[in-house]
């Protein structure tokens, strides 16, 4: 495996020439979400700049892949897209420039500096926040009867809603729904979870659905298995639900009770001449403005990171509806939320996620 | 006759002994014929040999503490881990002036990285330290020890120092230990808790599945061989596309087409239940399981099982079984004591080359092998591309090639590696 | 005469025919019958259907139409493996991953013979064709002729009464061929084994036959013994195909005394027998002589035997023999045969000769 990504970096490196004139290589996620980032940033940067954008669908492997550039000495992408606990692993790991964010992002309209303006959301210092998702449920409407699951502990109810669900193949959220189900006071959850105990007893709420349960690794899962029936509930990104609902007319009810708040911004991989990385702080600096950031929720549900952002939300681009009450952020959803604590899971991942590979596997 | 009395080397015609005669002659040849396989020799060593090497050496190295932390290493040497107590202020001095320089060239989180996969929680103390770090004056600024426990009172806790005297070694076994569901505790290599145990099983689980998966492609790709092997040419030649075609087609799109087939709402079900044969709230799970995987793998494997064994049932004389037959052998008898032994090298041929290749899947497992059905190579990729635990991950390469070696070994002493033709 | 002939038939094809796309017969209309412990040669050239009738013998092809008995029983539906009939293969078929031993245990096994049976029966097969010693070797370990007696050994270990063996010397050197032919038509005799051989090798087929069958587009064209198919062919192709032929093309004038009077092509007469059907006067025929028949020496020349102008073209010194080539009545192709004996004179090329022969060594055949 290992061996692979080191030919790979390899070749990479014999292959690529050493600078491209006016060329830059983003890395994102893939499908609506890079055309929302093609549609709101990279075509009109082109347009004011000529810099070409050449798009590199390899998000789910930005890791691994900026730590094999890195070792070969030859890093070939200019920006990246991750999830914050990414961008924090490559920080630490030294793989991701540390950026001063007032001195290198624009200002809101009215002054606030960025890193006010972003708030805490600037979660590690080589992270450029752009949009809040949460991972949050989705039901069959037909398959529940009239009674829709309200919270987000009717996924733990086999009873009322008996069948299959859909959930992530790891720990992270699954083991802090699993405590709050079981009892856990929202802010205890870390605490309980911190402890061998409190793990047990994650597993054991989870173990009462285990035999219910369809794991998945990759976002367009839960809507396909909604859209096929083959579940009746599952969790996952929820712009992938609000596409399956309003783009493509599943009987799909969306659960927002305690969705689990996340993170995705821009990381400047380490190593880049210094060329390359104004160039790509220029594009920063571009990209997340408050306009930009408040121009991809026409294209995709997910909420613009600057709080500046939020009242420029407007109408989806083509169906014409407006998109605030799909964010996860407005007030009517964010009822009840769960916010994942990064710092918590950089120390603990590792961890958990063998004592849950070892749970799945028994 | 003289010739049998001499003793001594043979000499050649102007004196000197033959053989160096003949290795002289010999080595133009063979010199070019080092020149023409060069470019192959580099190509295999620069992206074969090499990354394996590396791989391998990865899966002992473990030199980031001892080059990031030197002093806190050596002064952590006299302490005793055994005392229950944190080390006193010379090792937090140590520390403290390690982190400086670490943090200033922003090593010090990558230390953290490497020492939380063994104890959790590391990670955040030496991000949390080093942001204070960078600024002490490392003179002045003393004593340590109660600043560092203000920062994060987990640097008092003694096994976060055990931690960082354990792995401060160059070399370490820590990630072979951790790739046989063992770790390195206060007396030693130790168990794991049973709740961590991973590892075995999913060899175990690899290894019996792959099995059974090159059982399968045995039995079904027989018979499709001999087809193709003896059908005329032209026939043989339209078949042999069909047995091609799901080379062209992804990977991806092929397991999904097993989804599409197997699950409860699939085809299959569907199809089941409009017969009658399963009651529609009863129906069959054949996905997300040990099952799909199987199925998936088998369908995806085949073309490798039949391509050898086409290719060897092809050389089988057609009078073989005339003469076993001529002899008075029934068709059964024909087959069993002719043509089937004669094909035993087509099927070992294709029994190691999906063997192989199954024990190393994982697309397939991860999108089709629910919970039961995941193979050890969808850690391998997870610590390879989520948590890069690369140590583990080369660890548990390593273990994977030597247990492919050591059945190929037993096979070769089994079955015999000459008993195997791939053409 | 016809009642004798069947009581003793052990082979027999009555009518068959044989097409494998409906459209050609390979096999058309063939007759023949065979007694017990006859040895029987199949000699055509390649595509004449003799080895289709050899494998429809065996039951490896089906006869299309027709019957084939085999000891007074019809077999056209009798699978191979209940026939009880030997065969030897053209690339012998030993089975390579058995060695020798197994290899002609292999029948008996499937008899379910016991095993010290066995033992005794291959051991003795072994030692039949001299490979006594071999038993524990592989095929492949094996030269050609040895792998070709070890053949032999497995068809003849389960004592068939029938031993089909088709082109079985084809890939050996020519002295082994020619000691081959010797041990198998040897053993044939000595076993009193009735024996099918396929070839397309005339020598082997003269040698070693009781009969043969010269097999041409499907039809058996003659079948006789060796001494007659050479010295009376019945038509044209079997005169060419058995042994050295110099051929002379004409007219028949007129048939006197068992004479036909031959015009040939250049206007010279000749006298000839009259041996194929079609010879008529006023037809036209070809006339065969063999090579060995041609005396130039007019000391020995009968009188009153018609002689012809022949010019020496070359003329080829074989040891034993002389070998001169001619031209007589325009055929450049003549060839004669003369012992080298003290007597005989060498020819030198472009001297003119007179030839001649005697008439019964002359026949007039199908045009």
């Amino acid at each position: 495996m290992k061996a692979k990504l080191t030919a790979f970096a390899v070749t990479t490196a014999l292959v690529a020439p050493a600078a491209i004139a006016e060329e830059m290589t983003i890395v994102s996620w893939g499908g609506a979400y890079s055309k929302s980032q093609q549609l709101a940033y990279h075509e009109p940067y082109t347009a004011k700049t000529g810099i070409t954008i050449i798009n590199d669908d390899s998000s789910a492997e930005a890791v691994a892949k900026i730590r094999a550039m890195n070792e070969a000495g030859n890093v070939t992408w200019d920006v990246v897209d991750v999830v914050a606990s990414d961008a924090m692993r490559l920080c630490d790991e030294g793989l991701a420039e540390e950026l001063d964010h007032d001195a290198v992002l624009a200002a809101a309209p009215d002054g606030t500096p960025a890193s006010e303006d972003f708030g805490d959301l600037i979660v590690s210092d080589c992270f450029v926040p752009q949009i809040v998702y949460s991972t949050t449920f989705g039901y069959r409407t037909d398959m529940v009867g009239d009674t829709p699951p309200t919270s987000v502990c009717d996924i733990f109810d086999l009873e009322k809603y008996p069948g299959k669900r859909s959930l992530q193949k790891r720990p992270i959220d699954n083991m802090e729904w699993a405590l709050y189900c079981d009892g856990v006071a929202k802010e205890d959850i870390y605490d309980v979870l911190g402890t061998p105990e409190g793990v047990e007893r994650g597993l054991a709420k989870l173990d009462t659905i285990k035999d219910s349960v369809v794991w998945w690794t990759a976002g367009a899962e839960t809507p396909q298995l909604l859209a096929d029936g083959e579940v009746v509930m599952g969790s996952t990104f929820n712009g992938r639900l609000f596409s399956a609902i309003a783009e493509q007319n599943q009987p799909i009810g969306m659960l927002w009770d305690m969705q689990s708040f996340d993170l995705d911004g821009w990381i400047i991989p380490a190593g880049l001449s210094e060329e390359r990385k104004q160039r790509a702080l220029d594009y920063l600096y571009f990209a997340t403005d408050t306009q930009r950031l408040a121009d991809q929720a026409k294209y995709i549900s997910y909420g613009p990171a600057r709080k500046s952002s939020a009242p420029l939300v407007g109408k989806h681009a083509s169906l014409g509806i407006d998109m605030a009450p799909h964010m996860p952020t407005d007030p009517a959803n964010a009822g009840n939320v769960h916010i994942y604590d990064y710092e918590w899971w950089a120390d603990n991942r590792d961890d958990l996620d063998a004592k849950f590979q070892a749970w799945l596997a028994k | 006759m003289s010739d049998t009395t001499q003793s001594g080397p043979v000499l050649a015609a102007d004196g000197t002994p033959l053989k160096r005669s003949l290795h002289r002659a010999l080595r133009i040849q063979k010199l070019r014929a080092l020149m023409l396989i060069a470019p192959l020799l580099a190509f295999v060593l620069l992206t074969f040999i090499v990354p394996i090497g590396q791989m391998l050496f990865r899966s002992v190295e473990n030199d980031i503490v001892a080059n990031t932390l030197p002093k806190t290493v050596i002064a952590l040497q006299d302490w005793d881990a055994a005392s229950g107590q944190a080390p006193d202020e010379a090792v937090f001095a140590a520390l403290a002036a390690d982190l400086y320089v670490a943090s200033n060239e922003k090593t010090h989180t990558r230390v953290g990285s490497r020492l939380n996969y063994e104890t959790p929680g590391i990670s955040s103390l030496f991000r949390k330290a080093g942001r204070k770090a960078k600024k002490w004056d490392v003179e002045n600024d003393g004593p340590f020890k109660e600043q560092f426990i203000k920062i994060d009172d987990g640097w008092a806790d003694p096994d976060v120092w055990r931690t960082i005297q354990t792995y401060s070694p160059k070399y370490t076994n820590g990630y072979f230990l951790n790739a046989a569901d063992m770790q390195k505790g206060a007396d030693g290599a130790e168990i794991r808790p049973e709740s961590e145990r991973i590892y075995i099983t999913l060899f175990k689980r690899t290894l019996i599945m792959s099995l059974i998966i090159t059982g399968a492609c045995i039995v079904l790709a027989y018979p499709v061989a001999w087809i193709l092997a003896n059908l005329p040419s032209a026939k043989a030649n339209l078949l042999m596309i069909l047995v091609l075609l799901p080379f062209w087609t992804s990977l991806l799109v092929r397991t999904s087409a097993w989804k599409v087939m197997l699950q409860q709402q699939g085809v299959i079900n569907d199809t089941l239940v409009w017969l009658g044969l399963v009651a529609d709230d009863a129906r069959l799970v054949m996905i997300n399981n040990q099952l799909g995987t199987i199925i998936a793998m088998t369908h995806i494997l085949l073309p490798f099982m039949i391509l050898p064994m086409y290719s060897v049932m092809q050389t089988i004389n057609p009078s073989y079984l005339r003469a076993a037959k001529s002899m008075g052998a029934t068709n059964w008898t024909a087959f069993w004591r002719v043509y089937f032994p004669l094909s035993v090298p087509g099927i070992g041929a294709g029994s190691i080359l999906v063997f192989i290749l199954a024990i190393g899947y994982y697309i397939t497992p991860e999108l089709v092998g629910g919970t039961k059905g995941v193979f050890i190579s969808n850690r391998i990729a997870f610590h390879i591309s989520t948590s890069l635990n690369w140590g583990l991950a080369a660890a548990l390469g390593t273990i994977l090639l030597a247990v492919v070696l050591i059945l190929y070994w037993a096979y070769d002493k089994i079955v015999g590696i000459d008993n195997v033709k791939l053409g | 005469m016809a009642d004798a002939d069947t009581s003793n038939a052990f082979v027999e094809f009555e009518r068959v025919q044989k097409s494998y796309d409906g459209e050609t017969l390979v096999v058309k209309d063939l007759n023949l019958t065979m007694p017990k412990g006859e040895f029987l040669t199949m000699l055509g050239p390649s595509g004449s259907g003799k080895t289709t009738c050899l494998m429809m013998l065996a039951g490896f092809e089906t006869a299309t139409h027709g019957d084939i008995r085999l000891g007074g029983t019809s077999i056209n539906n009798i699978p191979p493996h209940k026939r009880g009939i030997g065969m030897v293969f053209q690339n012998y078929a030993l089975f390579p991953h058995m060695t020798i031993a197994e290899n002609l245990s292999f029948p008996l096994e499937v008899r379910k013979l016991g095993k010290s049976e066995r033992e005794a029966k291959v051991k003795r097969a072994l030692d039949m064709v001299e490979m006594g010693a071999f038993g524990g070797r592989r095929p492949a370990q094996l030269s050609g002729g040895q792998q070709q007696r070890v053949a032999l050994a497995r068809a003849l270990v389960f004592e068939p009464e029938l031993v089909l063996m088709d082109e079985p010397l084809g890939a050996l050197d020519k002295q082994l061929r020619e000691k081959m032919q010797f041990e198998i038509t040897n053993l044939a005799h000595e076993l009193g084994i009735t024996t099918v051989y396929v070839t397309h090798d005339q020598t082997e087929a003269l040698t070693m036959s009781d009969r043969v069958a010269v097999f041409d587009d499907g039809r058996i064209q003659q079948l006789d013994p060796p001494d007659t198919l050479y010295e009376e062919p019945k038509n044209s192709f079997v005169a060419q195909f058995i042994g050295e032929n110099n051929t002379l093309e004409g007219v028949v004038k007129e048939i006197n005394n068992g004479l036909a009077l031959v015009q040939l092509d250049d206007g010279e007469l000749i006298d000839c027998q009259p041996v194929h059907e079609s010879v008529k006067p006023g037809a036209r025929t070809r006339v065969s002589i063999r090579p060995e028949r041609v005396e130039y020496n007019k000391d020995r020349l009968k009188e009153g035997v018609h002689t012809l102008k022949a010019e020496v073209k070359e003329f080829i010194y074989m040891g034993d023999i002389f070998r001169t080539r001619l031209n007589v009545a325009g055929n450049d192709e003549f060839i004669i045969k003369t012992r080298n004996a003290p007597d005989v004179d060498r020819l030198q090329p472009g001297q003119q000769i007179e030839i001649g022969w005697l008439p019964e060594d002359c026949r007039a055949l199908d045009a």
